[in-house]
This record gives structure tokens, sequence and C-alpha cells, in this order.
């Protein structure tokens, strides 16, 4: 009864959505603003159905109702709840659901905090929402539902896959949704300002937040993605390029784009075409990922294999949305008026130059993605291209990014003064210098040209991220005042410097060895050395594991003692490894089990990881200050006040001058 | 003319469109290889653990062999590690290696780590032995007669199912034929 309900409630919201999307649009079009003021209620339902609707599901799983189909597939007596409530999205129909939730959550938050926007623009934008979400819940309920009964029930279900079982794998995906699905807002926003045919400095000043917010989940998305796989597939590594991942680094890379051209666009009223590509581009890769990955093409051709008409059905959707919109981008795009120009040193510039870096970047990215699509597609057979394509395609437009990120956040609007800014800069190059001179040298003793400009770029970024800040911190005792927009700029940066360390120390310094073991063996790694006590088998709740006992010392004195294990999970039967790390801000041990050798001896990989923890917390403050960023107080003038607001000149000063 | 470089975007999506719409008929792993039927190339590779010796084409001969191309940077040859594994303990076929852009460290750790299921490994750390034998990426598997003609080619993971379907069958075919 329960999942029927759901099913019903799911049409119900394709139904609502229908009329959002048709409201939406004709309410401006025919001059009803009856019509378009209904949209925002509307929203909100529509939002209310598909929880419903996502709730039945849950319910479904956590009573294990292994009549429906999907349940079934994803779930298990034995399962512990939480994962039973995490299965929701385990699998593709749950999370087509999920998708759908998130889209016409944003939507419906749309509806609600719109109201200091005009409403025939905040019309278009919940219409382009309402007919984004039609598509995928038309999608859901024609091609995935997953409330289908299976008739008669089976006794108990298949299990959810045991690589998702796993804390990590919770909470990743509703993040990464969130910010796959949020720039859908900022697609709405280009996609109705191209319906108007203009593009407003306010216009940018009303994207950037929700932008901001997408791109915030997005980034700590991709950053849980990265430690799940670090610490579940067993190897230690951090970043794999294979095509999942891309998928979401791709929307990434253009959502930074889009965020750093808005800045632009609502300060000096250029970077209007720019901004627009951008907005449409960074949900297009959105699209284009989950095409990617659900139909098949590149990942797994037996997802295609049983349903082509999935894979059909997203690409008729691929190119409705994405072909509208760039199609609307070249009618409208070459109308927009763009007064006033910048000197070749400013902070335009600088804001040029990371649009073009990142785009290079992201494009050399989904080249790589595509390129055994292309292949295949001329008939030339299936490649992958690995990760060594990928390292230096990726590497080489980011050093200049990083080197011209400092420059960039001191230079000012319009002209920068090259003396002044030499000035202003100079010592903290030099103590950079140096200090990157010296740490390989003198702390590690082993000098290399990566070591050497990893640490130099990162300690750059992080050394003058917070000049200003302090600056005025110093003079006036207090932050107030200072814009908030700054502040949040000047810790997202942090954030980059952080990663670029961790990245660096990672992949220069870390060690890793492969080594046969007996119980009583020591390996010696770094300064610390490995004993394997022993092995003893061990029950979990729906595993059997062999769970080994490591001994690390350090100078004689017992660190931690460490207990990987070597999993089969009863039902799919899969061998699981699980890593034990001891983790320390500024280094991590890893400890995990290979195969067995026989006679009690088994291979174990141990890896000593400095700063790897740099590259998830340099994820997470760059999101915390893409947060902060949103509660900037320009964001939430309300429409009334807006008027007076811009009448009055800008206060502050100088400082003020560097909003960015 | 100058508003025509904003259609562009649109341009290169449709041709994007175009390939995704073929890629949903092809299936990436059937694709033949042009190799196929004809004699396997021949290249002369250093052995991975045993640097002096020299792994040429020929040493394959003889006898049905499988080619298999891998790389510790590859996900899928991971994937497929176990079921090689497995298929070297049956000892159903004989089988060589040949890593692919990799580093000769990291390579034996991954055979040390994971086990070794082939007689010999072919080390080519730029892609060069491998170019001749039309290979993209890995991981891909080569049948191999014991004339040295390549019977088939499985591009991808190998797993039990495309082992039963595939390899066995024109395995059987070979040894009847020498009959």
């Amino acid at each position: 009864m329960i999942p029927e309900l759901g099913h019903v409630a799911l049409a119900c919201a394709l139904c609502l959505a229908i009329a959002q999307g048709f409201f939406g649009l004709a309410g401006p079009i025919f001059n009803k603003p009856g019509w378009s003021a209904a949209t925002k209620p509307v929203s909100v339902g529509h939002f209310v159905f598909v929880a419903i609707a996502y709730a039945a599901l849950t319910y479904a799983h956590v009573v294990n109702d292994f009549s429906v189909a999907y349940v079934a597939a994803q779930s298990n007596l034995a399962l512990p709840v939480i994962y039973r409530i995490a299965g929701v999205w385990g699998g593709h129909e749950g999370s087509m659901l999920l998708w759908a939730l998130m889209l016409a959550g944003w939507g419906g938050l749309l509806g609600v905090y719109t109201k200091r926007i005009p409403l025939s623009l905040a019309s278009k934008v919940l219409g382009v929402m309402g007919v984004v979400s039609v598509g995928f819940l038309w999608f859901t309920l024609a091609t995935s539902n997953p409330f289908e009964r299976l008739i008669p029930a089976p006794m108990d279900g298949r299990d959810l896959n045991p690589l998702l079982q796993d804390f990590g794998l919770v909470i990743h995906p509703p993040l990464l949704y969130m910010g796959y699905v949020g720039f859908a807002v900022a697609f709405s926003f280009a996609v109705a300002a191209m319906i108007e045919g203009k593009v407003e400095k306010e216009w940018a000043r009303w994207v950037r937040p929700w932008t901001a917010a997408a791109w915030g989940f997005l980034t700590i998305g991709i950053a849980l993605g990265s430690w799940w796989a670090y610490y579940e597939l067993g190897w230690g590594g951090w970043w794999f390029w294979d095509p999942v991942e891309n998928a979401s680094f791709m929307p990434w890379l253009a959502g930074t784009a889009l965020l750093h051209s808005l800045a632009v666009t609502e300060r000096r009223g250029l970077f209007k075409g720019w901004s627009l590509l951008l907005a449409v581009s960074a949900f297009s890769l959105s699209l284009l990922g989950t095409f990617l990955v659900r139909s098949g093409v590149l990942v797994s051709v037996h997802a295609f294999a049983t349903d082509p008409s999935r894979g059909m059905f997203i690409l008729g959707m691929l190119v409705f949305f994405i072909g509208t919109a760039l199609a609307l981008y070249a009618w409208r795009a070459p109308q927009l008026a763009q007064k006033g120009g910048f000197a070749v040193l400013s902070r335009e510039t600088f804001l040029l130059a990371n649009n073009m870096l990142f785009v290079v970047a992201t494009l050399l990215i989904l080249f790589g993605t595509l390129y055994p699509l292309f292949l295949d597609g001329l008939g030339l057979g299936k490649i992958s291209v690995g990760p060594p394509y990928f390292n230096t395609v990726f590497i080489i437009p980011t050093l200049p990014l990083v080197l011209l990120m400092g420059l960039g956040m001191h230079s000012t609007w319009k002209k920068t003064d090259w003396s002044q800014l030499k000035g202003k800069l100079w010592p903290f190059a030099l103590a950079v210098f140096l200090f990157a001179l010296i740490v390989p040298l003198v702390v590690y003793r082993q000098f290399g040209i990566m070591k050497f400009i990893g640490i130099l770029l990162g300690c750059w970024v992080m050394a003058v991220a917070f000049i200003d800040p302090v600056r005025y911190w110093w003079r006036k005792k207090s932050l107030r005042g200072y814009s908030r927009t700054m502040i949040s700029m000047a810790v997202a940066h942090f954030g980059v410097g952080l990663f670029v360390i961790g990245v660096t120390m990672v992949e220069t310094y870390g060690i890793a060895r492969d080594i046969g073991m007996r119980p009583g063996d020591t390996v010696t790694v770094e300064d610390y050395s490995f004993t394997l006590t022993g092995t003893r088998n061990v029950q979990g709740p729906n595993y059997s594991a062999v769970r080994g006992e490591v001994i690390v010392e350090k100078g004689g004195d017992e660190v931690t003692r460490l207990y990987p294990e070597k999993r089969t999970y009863l039902v799919q039967q899969n061998p699981m490894t699980e890593a034990a790390i001891h983790p320390r801000l500024h280094r991590d041990i890893f400890v995990a089990m290979g195969e067995p050798l026989g006679q009690g001896a088994w291979s174990m990989r141990i890896q000593y990881k400095p700063y790897i923890r740099f590259i998830w917390l340099g994820a997470l403050v760059m999101a915390l200050g893409a947060f902060f960023g949103m509660t900037d107080k320009r964001y939430h003038v309300r429409r009334e006040d807006e008027v007076t607001e811009q009448a009055k000149p800008a206060a502050g000063g100088k400082l003020q001058e560097g909003t960015a | 003319m100058k508003s025509l470089k904003y259609l562009l975007p649109a341009l290169a999506f449709l041709v994007l469109a175009g390939f995704f719409y073929r890629g949903l008929f092809l299936n990436p792993r059937t694709v033949p290889s042009p190799l196929i039927g004809k004699p396997a190339p021949v290249f002369e590779l250093e052995e991975l653990s045993n640097p002096t010796e020299i792994f040429a084409t020929s040493d394959m001969l003889g006898k049905p062999a499988l080619l298999n191309v891998w790389a510790t940077w590859c996900v899928g040859c991971r994937q497929e590690h176990s079921f090689l594994m497995q298929l070297a303990r049956s000892g159903e076929i004989q089988m060589y290696g040949m890593n692919l852009r990799d580093e000769r460290p990291k390579a034996l750790d991954w055979l040390n780590r994971l086990g070794n299921p082939y007689a010999k490994v072919a080390f080519d750390p730029d892609g060069m032995g491998s170019l001749d034998w039309g290979v993209y990426g890995s991981p891909e598997t080569f049948l191999i007669d014991p004339q040295g003609i390549i019977v088939y080619k499985h591009l991808g993971p190998l797993g039990p199912q495309a082992w039963m379907e595939e390899f066995r069958p024109r395995i059987a075919a070979m040894q009847g034929g020498m009959q």
C-alpha cells in the first residue's frame, strides 16, 4: 500500500512540475502576473510530493518490504538500519529519485526565497526549474520506477553492495547530488535571463549565493568521495580519474569558473556572455555526468544492454536541455550590451585568466573522459587513457592558476598599480621562496622540483590570503564592516593552499610498501616499525572476516595497534579490504591486508601518507568559505530597500573597493 | 560574422551528442580488432622481473596462449586480476602479460601482492610494443593460437562469462584442429 502511495505521489509531483513549468514560463509571456505568482506555492507543493514519494521508498527499505523489486535488490534482513536508509540511493532507481528530490528541494527553496527578485524573472527561473524537473520525474516514472512490485516476494533481499556499506557512502551521494543539482538553479537563472534578453549586475548578485551554495556542497561531496575511496578501496589512493569521478569534477571546475566570472559581472557588468555560458555549462556537465554514469556508455556496458531505453531517454533530455540553452545563448549572447573596459593589469584580467585556465582544464578532462567514446564511435576500438594523461593535463593549467591566484586577490578593479602590488607582496614572495627551499632540504633532506614548486605555490596562496583582513583587524581591532565576501574569498583560497600542500606532500614524500609478512615479522617504514602479531577470524553482522593485528612503534614506544580486515560479505560473497588507518593531522599510517600467502602469511600494504588530511581539510575550508560568503549583507537586502541601497555611495572607502 | 562564435558551443555540443547517440548502439567490448586472423605483431621487450631477459612474440608459439595487457594504474586490471589468478591456477592455458606504460617497481609490487598469473611479462614503459598490437588502453586480452595467429581480442576486464562464451569454444576449436 505504502509503495503505491509513493508511486501516486510521484505522479502528482510530475503534474505539479508540469504546472510549474507552464505557468512559470507562460505567465510573463502572456503577461498574467497571477500565473507567475502561482508558481511559487506550486514549487513548494512539487517538493512536498516528491518528498512523500521518497519517504515511501525509505519506509519500504526500513521495514524490508521485499515485494518491492528495488528493495529486494538493495536490502537484506541482516543489513543494519542505517544502511537500509542509505540503500535507498544505492541503486539506479533510488538515486534518480534522490536527484528528483534535490531538484524539487532547490526549486522549493527558490519559491520561498525569491521575494526580492522581480516577479517576471523569478517566475521564469522557477518555470525552467519546473521543466528540468519534468524531465527527471518523467524519466524516473517511465524507465526507472523504484516502486515496481516483485510477485512473489522473495524471502530475503540480495543485500547492498558491500562497498556501499560504509559511513562515507551514507553522506557522500546526498551532498554530491546537492551540488550537482544545485547548479540547476544557476542554469535556470541563465536561461531565464536569456529569454528576457538582458543580464544586469543585479542578476549576477541574485545568482551568486545559489551558485556558491551548490558549489560548496559539491566540493564537500567530492572530498567525501575521495576520502571514502582512500580508506574503503584499500589502495590508499585518493583520486583515480575514473569516469564517475571525472563526472563530478567537471561540473566543479565549470562551477568554480562561474563563481569567478559572476564576481566580474556583478561588480563591473562585464563577462556577461561568459557567466551565461558557464552557468549553462556547469549544469550541462552535471547532466552529462548523469548520462555517462547511468547509460553505461562508458562505464558498464551491462546497464545499457539490459535497458537501452534509459540511455536513449537521458540522451534525449540532454539534447533538449543543453541544446535549447546553447541555442538561446547563440541567439542572445551577441546582443548583450557591455560597457566599460579594463587595463591589462587589473583584477578583471586575473579573473579572465582564471576562467580561461579552468575552462581549459575542464575541456582537457572532458576530452580524456570521452576519448574512448570518440574512438569507439569512429570504429577504432575501446581505450582508457588512464591517470598519466589526466595528471599531466591537470597539473599544467593548475600551476599558473595557483600562482596568479595570489596576485589576483590583491589586484584592484579596472586598473592595478604594479609597483603597489609588488610593494605589498614581495616580502611574502621572498619568505615563501626561502621556506620552500629550506623545508625539503633541511627537514626532509630530499629535494625535487615538484616538491619545491608544490610547497612554494601552496604556501604562497596561504601566506597572502589573509593579508587584507589581518591589516583591517589590526587597524580597527575588529572585523566589523569588512566585506564578508572578501573574507569568504580569503578563506576559500586558503583552502586551496592547504589542498596544494596536501597533494604535494602525499605525492612526493608518501611511502608505500607492499610486503609479505608472517606473524612476528617486523617491517620499518619511515621512523615507524610495524609488527604483525597474528590474525584471527571475526564475525560481523553480515560478513565474516580475517582480522590482523599490527603493532606500530616509533623509537621503541608503541604508537598504536591497527586491525586491518579482509571481509567476505555473506550474501554477495565479495571479498572486501578494510584498511586500518592511524590518522594524525600531519600524517596517516595506513595498513591493509592483501591476499593470504599460505602458512599464516599475508601480503600487507603499509603506507606512510604525510599531510594527506590537508587534501580533504582544504576542500572543507573551501566549502566553508563559499557558505560564509552567502551571509554577506548585500544578498539579503529586500527589494523595496534596494533602490535606496543603490543610491547610497559605496561606504567603507578603499577596502570596500576590493569587494568581489 | 562576429556573432558566429557564439554558435560554437551549440555546434560542439551537437557533434558530442552525435557521438553519444552512436555510443548507445555500440557495445564497446565487441569492436573487432583489425588484427584478428592476422599473425601476432613481433615485439622484443625486456622481461619485467628480469631486465636482462628478452621476451619476444616467438616465445608464445606452440601452444594456445593468452596475452593480457595490464598496468598498475588501471582499475579494470585490478578487477580482473583475481579471475586471472584462478585461470592460471587451473592451468587451462598459458598466460603471458604485457605491462603497459608503468614503472617497474610498482608493477613488481603489484605481482608480489596480488599474485603473478603470467609465465612471462613484457615490460613496455613507453607503450611502443603494445602500439603495434593495436592496444589503446588496458585491460585487453588477446587469444593467440599455436601458430601465432591472433584469434580473439577481449576489451575490458576478463570475467568468467566472457571466458566461457568467447574463449573456451575458440580454444577447443584450436585443439580440435590440431588433432
